[in-house]
């Protein structure tokens, strides 16, 4: 698996009908990211905490020169959180807010694979999507006899970085 | 289509241009007052007339029309037509004022202020003695020439036209050519022309370059006269020209159409004779001719306003290509080590680092230069400012500037803009007195204000300057006290006292004028400048006048700070908002009502500040005397932040939080160490103030 | 072999104008930002036009058109004079010192063109 991957910009594939996804394991899920929105993949560093910020956000590391900060998942998603080690893995994802472009990376609990998914294949997420807000869910896909969920990550960065959990946490 | 898109490139250039022209016109105009000289008179002219001519080439009529009054008024003026007024000179920086937002509304595809443009085109128009009424407008026709036969009414169009010409004989050497009039002429109709040559010099007498020949001409078809000038109209002053319509509405044949003389039958002998000596082709030689337009690289940016490009002069960009290309070299003689080190090199690879280390600062400085520019670019607006101000204010005022070379980081300059004019009005409102009350106080009418900067110690000094009443002391102590700003028993220093005109609120002016203490007042300034990083003070002899010392640091991309630990986590906090750092002993500590810590600091109480509370991390001291107390001050308050231990002083490179995350109460930025972690910025007026916000206390009172 | 002409104007905008409008129409254009540079140019080097504005630092385009009459490789060359409608004591002024006419401002690039034609 090659750890960086040259980026685009943050705009769609070409080719419409088809995209790729990265995918990664959560939890026993399965979930999928847009492959060009996908900068590069690391391993657990040391982060440096921020105050007044949710648990979630751990804090911040340094990417060649650049504060780029770190969230975690699992504690997005207000699951069981597990120990970090050698092979936690972190995403570092280049995604959209407003006009802004940030990067931002997020741990996860494996990567997996790279999948070409048509669009033709999808089937809108249900109502209830289990673990994860439908709001940031773009499609469900069935692949190889797995299901996969497929994120709509400028919607789920944005809105985790942007939400004000700690009460009183006042904005400068 | 194409033209379109170029011409709207090169439009571009004219607003630049223009803007140019006018504070070439507003400095000339300020100068104006003092000498009328005709030097200055016509520069001022030609800027204008600049303007016109190009506004008017581009399309932005309205901007033409307008300019087409202040040219007229400044070209009455050079010819010595018009006194240089006082009044005038107003109008017309006004007028300098209103085009340029014209211009700049223009640009931006915007509306403009029709109101204030015609109001000031009513005041210029007073000014020029006619009534008022709707602008000139740009093309005013040409009044008729003198030997231009009266247009006959425009009742019926003649069936044609008798010429007679008579040329000048310069008209050759001019290469008023009669053959292309005639080539043009022969493009409305059938024409004859039939050469007189009566006043044609024997050969010996002749000079090739004159013309003495002249021409009937005939031309037939319905051509209306206009036309026919058109064609003349180059030769028409000098020459004689007379124009005979045929038929028509000319008396002599009613109703007739006179016929047309017979055409082709007429040779026209003039044809070998009129051809003059052709004057020889001139030589082409072809030089290597570049367009000379603006010296590349001169730095010329405007101050305020933006931000999205800099202009940076060539030598700057070319030091730096240079020092690249050393650290370059440095880097690869470091690298040849890479192959066995063996203990003799040792000293070869130090010496390499020490230089590695040499060439970095040095492109680090050398990057940092390409963003400052002088602070000429924020003191040039004050010539104008202070002028305006003082007529206003019927005051006398001299401004001096001095250290305008000064350099400074660009978007330092720009926001220290507006505060700095902040100050300057405030000194002229409420600082320097009127004529009458400085004679009386033995001064002289003319009030002085300086704007002085330098560098010192790796920040920029600005002070304002003036010489005029000085604060009245009692009167802000007094008002201090009422807003209990000051406890009714604290003592105050002069320099405490002084100081205190920084409290949000606090104007002791009689009436808040509208020219400063409109609530946008020196506590905005102070936090402006404390928002850069800066400090500024005032102090003042009252009947003497005030000083205002403004420090800011060089740039806002680096920060000299000071690295501190608390518990495991390491911060930065900016040296200059650092007054010093103590260890206090227990006896001075006290707690403020079961909570708050507070330490005595020589004669005041300070709060503590504990990052480990604020930041919610694991601390070695959890008390004021466990550890050290870094004291902060900012916006006029201090405080102790409690820290386990100082680390070491360096610059840091300032990152900002917000560009992959956003803004954190409480800090500034953050930093990447030396050995690849990230550190936290603290943002120390932030801090201090939401500390005050927590109910620490600003001005603590004593406990009991 | 195409016509060169010899455009002089202070303003950048102008001259970049001309420029275009000039090239484009085929002609080879020197340029100059005020008479005296113009001039000095001209002491070298011949044209088939001169172009000048009238308003201008150093050296007025009145004076240059007089100051270019005298040099022998100016004496027959056809010299226009930029100037604006209402002034018509410039157009005489330029006329007596040896302009061949006038353009009159502003002129968008058709009637530049139009009127250079008429002298080259």
């Amino acid at each position: 698996m090659s750890t960086a991957k040259p980026t685009s910009g943050a705009d769609k594939a070409a080719a419409e009908s088809s995209e790729q996804y990265l995918t990664f394991m959560l939890a026993g899920e399965e979930y999928g990211v847009d492959i060009l929105r996908v900068q590069e993949i690391k391993g657990w560093d040391k982060v440096t905490r921020i105050p007044h910020t949710p648990d979630y956000v751990l804090g911040v590391i340094n990417l060649r020169g650049a504060v780029v900060p770190i969230l975690d998942l699992r504690r997005r998603f207000g699951l069981e959180t597990i120990a970090f080690g050698p092979t936690t893995v972190v995403i570092v994802v280049r995604v959209m807010s407003g006009r802004d472009e940030r990067t931002v990376g997020v741990v996860v609990d494996a990567v997996s694979e790279v999948y070409n998914v048509d669009a033709a294949d999808t089937k809108p997420p249900p109502d209830v999507c289990g673990t994860v807000d439908t709001v940031f869910v773009k499609a469900l896909v069935t692949i190889e006899e797995k299901m996969l969920i497929l994120l709509d990550i400028d919607r789920l960065i944005g809105n985790s970085i942007a939400d004000e959990l700690v009460p009183g946490a006042a904005v400068a | 289509m194409t033209v379109d898109l170029e011409m709207a490139e090169i439009a571009k250039v004219f607003f630049q241009e223009s803007r140019e022209g006018l504070d070439v016109m507003e400095s000339g105009l300020l100068s104006l007052g003092a000498t009328a000289d005709s030097e200055n008179i016509n520069t001022i002219f030609r800027a204008a007339h600049s303007i016109k001519g190009g506004s008017a080439t581009f399309g932005f009529a309205e901007v033409a029309g307008f300019t087409h009054g202040v040219e007229t008024l400044l070209d009455e003026m050079r010819n010595g037509v018009r006194p240089v007024t006082a009044e005038a000179i107003q109008t017309l920086l006004q007028a300098c004022d209103c085009l340029r937002e014209m211009i700049t509304a223009t640009e931006a595809e915007q509306p403009l202020d029709q109101v204030r443009i015609a109001s000031l085109n009513g005041d210029i128009k007073h000014i020029l003695g006619e009534a008022t009424e709707a602008p000139a407008p740009v093309s005013a026709p040409a009044p008729a020439e003198a030997n231009r036969a009266a247009d006959i009414g425009g009742a019926s169009e003649p069936s044609g036209w008798r010429v007679r010409f008579e040329p000048v004989a310069d008209l050759l050497r001019l290469r008023n050519e009669p053959t292309r009039m005639f080539a043009e002429l022969r493009r409305l109709g059938p024409m004859v022309a039939h050469a007189d040559a009566s006043r044609l010099p024997p050969l010996d007498a002749l000079d090739p370059e004159s013309c003495y020949l002249s021409w009937n001409i005939d031309i037939t078809g319905q051509i209306p006269r206009g036309k026919l000038d058109e064609i003349f109209d180059w030769v028409d002053s000098g020459c004689r020209l007379e124009f005979t319509p045929n038929g028509g509405s000319a008396p002599a044949a009613p109703g007739a159409k006179a016929s047309a003389p017979p055409q082709a039958a007429a040779i026209d002998a003039w044809s070998a004779e009129t051809k003059a000596v052709s004057p020889t082709e001139a030589k082409t030689a072809a030089p290597a001719d570049a367009d000379r337009g603006a010296p590349a690289g001169a730095p010329m940016q405007k101050a305020s306003g933006d931000s999205g490009s800099i202009r940076v002069a060539t030598e700057k960009v070319d030091n730096i290509i240079n020092l690249v290309g050393e650290l370059l070299i440095t880097q690869s003689m470091l690298s040849s080590f890479a192959d066995g080190i063996d203990p003799n090199d040792l000293d070869r690879l130090r010496q390499g680092l020490s230089q590695l280390a040499r060439n970095t600062r040095e492109l680090q400085e050398s990057v940092m230069q390409i963003r400052m520019l002088p602070i000429s670019f924020a003191f040039n607006r004050f010539p104008r400012i202070v002028h305006d101000l003082s007529r206003k204010l019927a005051k006398k005022v001299e401004l001096k500037l001095s250290g305008e070379g000064t350099e400074l980081d660009k978007t330092v300059l720009e926001k220290i803009s507006d505060p700095l004019v902040h100050l300057v009005r405030n000194a002229l409102d409420h600082g320097l007195e009127i004529p009458e009350r400085r004679v009386a106080a033995g001064k002289h009418e003319t009030g002085t204000l300086e704007l002085a900067a330098f560098h010192e110690g790796g920040n920029i000094i600005i002070e304002v300057r003036d010489d005029g009443a000085g604060l009245n002391k009692a009167k802000i102590l007094q008002k201090a006290r009422e807003r209990a700003l000051v406890a009714p028993d604290q003592e105050l220093t002069d320099e405490q006292i002084d100081n205190l005109i920084f409290m949000p609120g606090f104007s002791t002016a009689e009436q808040i004028s509208d020219v400063s203490g409109r609530g946008v007042g020196m506590d905005v300034v102070r936090r402006n400048i404390n928002d850069l990083g800066g400090h500024v003070q005032i102090s003042s002899r009252e009947g003497l006048g005030s000083t205002i010392r403004i420090r800011l640091p060089l740039t806002l991309a680096i920060l000299d700070g000071q690295l501190v630990r608390v518990g495991k986590e390491i911060y930065v906090i900016s040296l200059l908002a650092i007054v010093e750092t103590i260890q206090v002993a227990r006896e001075r500590v006290n707690t403020l009502v079961g909570r708050t810590e507070v330490f005595r600091l020589r004669d005041e109480y300070l709060p503590v500040v504990k990052l480990c509370d604020q930041f919610g991390i694991e601390p070695d001291s959890r008390s004021a005397e466990d550890g050290l107390l870094v004291v902060l001050e900012a916006d006029g308050k201090r405080v102790g932040v409690l820290v386990d231990d100082l680390l070491a002083q360096q610059q840091v490179v300032i990152k900002s939080l917000e560009s992959n995350f956003k803004s954190v109460a409480g800090i500034a930025g953050a930093t990447i160490l030396g050995d690849g972690t990230v550190a936290l910025i603290i943002d120390a007026p932030g801090l201090i103030s939401s500390a005050a916000k927590q109910g620490v206390g600003a001005v603590a009172a004593r406990a009991a | 072999m195409s016509k060169k002409i010899l455009t002089v104007d202070d303003s950048a905008s102008m001259r970049q104008m001309v420029l275009f409008t000039l090239q484009g129409a085929g002609y080879e254009v020197v340029q100059a930002c005020d008479g005296v540079e113009a001039l000095e140019w001209a002491r070298q080097s011949a044209v088939d036009l001169v172009l000048t504005d009238v308003h201008m630092p150093r050296m007025d385009g009145i004076t240059l058109v007089r100051e270019l009459r005298g040099l022998l490789n100016y004496k027959f060359v056809p010299m226009l004079i930029l100037t604006t409608e209402s002034s018509q004591e410039k157009k005489m002024d330029g006329k007596r010192a040896g302009a061949t006419g006038w353009i009159v401002k502003p002129f968008n690039p058709p009637q530049l063109l139009a009127t250079v034609a008429r002298v080259l």
